[in-house]
């Protein structure tokens, strides 16, 4: 078995759909997988990990039992290594939009058209779906896909455009970078003459600079003009200057991701403060057969801790067997002493 | 030793704070607005707050680590401050800060 990354706009069916790929749905997929369920897995960002991947690949763990230190990368990696044998189907890059009803069971559909029919649900979703930040300018939803965008998907939108980058990290150096030579005129804004991005692209910006071929300002945005959703200008900020205004087609703000719970707010399953209540006993949601499992889920004493969420996983592995093999026993056994498990890992 | 914390809206709240504990945490054990996404580890720029003037020069230096995450944050202004690297001390008992504007 291997790891599948499933091309987007496909149907497909199987055991359990997982809406997350952190390090809770992926050992969830180790428990599913060892009662012969199949899973596949939704996820917003482009590779699994999900926290772990975004937030701290760097960053050492010490309270996972038994791993003295690990990375949040290393965690990932490990697990990935760990489902390899029950062949998960992943997903990335696209957000589960809405769930219905499909016979018995149910139906995501994500918002590249990826639908996914399976028994049971599980939403493993963290603190929500990675979405870039918006920075809090008044009025800037006005603009927004016309003139203010937070990705570059048509790099040719951007041609012979005044064009204004914000921010101060890989994402704004790298596409100050890329759309300089097409567009008409490239500002980058940032609030310090420093940068969280690499120093070769620092450095190349910089040349740009010193050879009048862009700028670079040291200043906040204070405000956007412009009508009907197109922008004409910004006024910026800073110490020296004061307020003043420059020319501006487009903006682009890269100020990293954020987690918004998104459209999971709509699944119909009873919201607590943006977390989904569920029982202790097979962290199952008030809707039968949708489980929610690690950080998005509540109960009375509830820890937000790794190791919580692979507990959760193993008993909602139980009750979604009970769904989706309503014929079969299910029969509890130890990966230690079970040839059949064995053989389901690749060991025996 | 006390932690004032304005909000979003302008209320101003008196937490009590607790030696060894961040800023963060206390405003957090609080339950004001606060993300604090990644929990601490200066890796989201979501526990950003505004530091009254007073006070800025009264504060530990910033480490690069945060002077670089500070890169993500929006609305950042000279003042601007992670609330997960300021450790409460005695010395900054009385500390005000501002809760600073989060993502659309």
């Amino acid at each position: 078995m291997t790891t599948n990354v499933a091309p987007a706009g496909g149907q497909h069916k199987t055991d359990v759909v997982i809406i997350g790929a952190g390090p809770i749905a992926l050992f969830a997929v180790f428990e599913l997988g060892l009662l012969d369920l199949k899973a596949h897995l939704v996820d917003i960002l482009d590779r699994a990990g999900g926290q772990c991947a975004e937030l701290y690949p760097e960053k050492p763990i010490y309270d996972i039992p038994g791993i003295v230190e690990v990375t949040g990368q290393g965690l990932t990696d490990r697990l990935m290594d760990q489902i390899k044998p029950f062949g998960p189907t992943f997903h990335f890059s696209q957000m589960a939009e809405s769930l219905e009803k499909a016979g018995d069971g149910w139906r995501v559909t994500t918002d590249a058209g990826t639908q996914i029919e399976a028994r049971v649900v599980v939403i493993a979703a963290g603190g929500g779906s990675f979405t870039p930040k918006k920075p809090p300018i008044p009025g800037i939803e006005a603009y927004e896909n016309e003139s203010v965008f937070y990705a570059v998907r048509k790099m040719d939108r951007f041609r012979d455009k005044v064009v204004v980058i914000a921010g101060g990290g890989d994402s704004a150096l790298d596409w100050t970078l890329n759309l300089q030579p097409i567009a008409k005129k490239l500002l980058l804004v940032h609030h310090r003459d420093g940068f969280r991005a690499s120093p070769d692209s620092v450095n190349k910006m910089r040349a740009l600079v010193a050879d009048r071929k862009m700028e670079f300002h040291i200043a906040s945005i204070k405000a956007l003009h412009g009508a009907n959703q197109k922008l004409e200008g910004l006024t910026l900020s800073n110490k020296e200057r004061g307020d003043y205004r420059v020319d501006a087609e487009m903006l682009l703000p890269f100020f990293g991701l954020t987690m918004k719970l998104g459209p999971v707010a709509n699944f119909g399953i009873g919201l607590h403060e943006n977390l989904i209540p569920v029982d202790t006993e097979k962290f199952e949601t008030s809707t039968k057969s949708i489980f929610a499992i690690g950080d998005i889920n509540t109960y009375p004493g509830k820890l937000k801790l790794i190791l919580s969420g692979f507990h959760e996983g193993a008993l909602m592995a139980q009750q979604a067997f009970r769904y989706c093999r309503p014929d079969e026993k299910l029969r509890f056994q130890y990966t230690t002493s079970s040839s059949s498990l064995q053989k389901k890992l690749g060991v025996a | 030793m006390k932690l004032i914390v304005t909000d979003r809206e302008g209320q101003v709240h008196t937490l009590e704070g607790r030696e060894d504990w961040s800023a963060m945490e206390v405003i957090r054990d609080a339950n004001l607005p606060l993300a604090a996404e990644c929990g601490g580890a200066c890796a989201c720029a979501t526990c950003h707050v505004y530091v009254d003037d007073e006070w800025l020069a009264k504060l530990p230096e910033q480490q690069q680590q945060e002077i670089e995450m500070l890169d993500f944050g929006v609305a950042v202004q000279e003042n601007s401050r992670l609330s997960c690297q300021i450790k409460m001390t005695d010395e900054l008992d009385g500390l005000k800060v501002t809760l600073a504007p989060e993502s659309l």
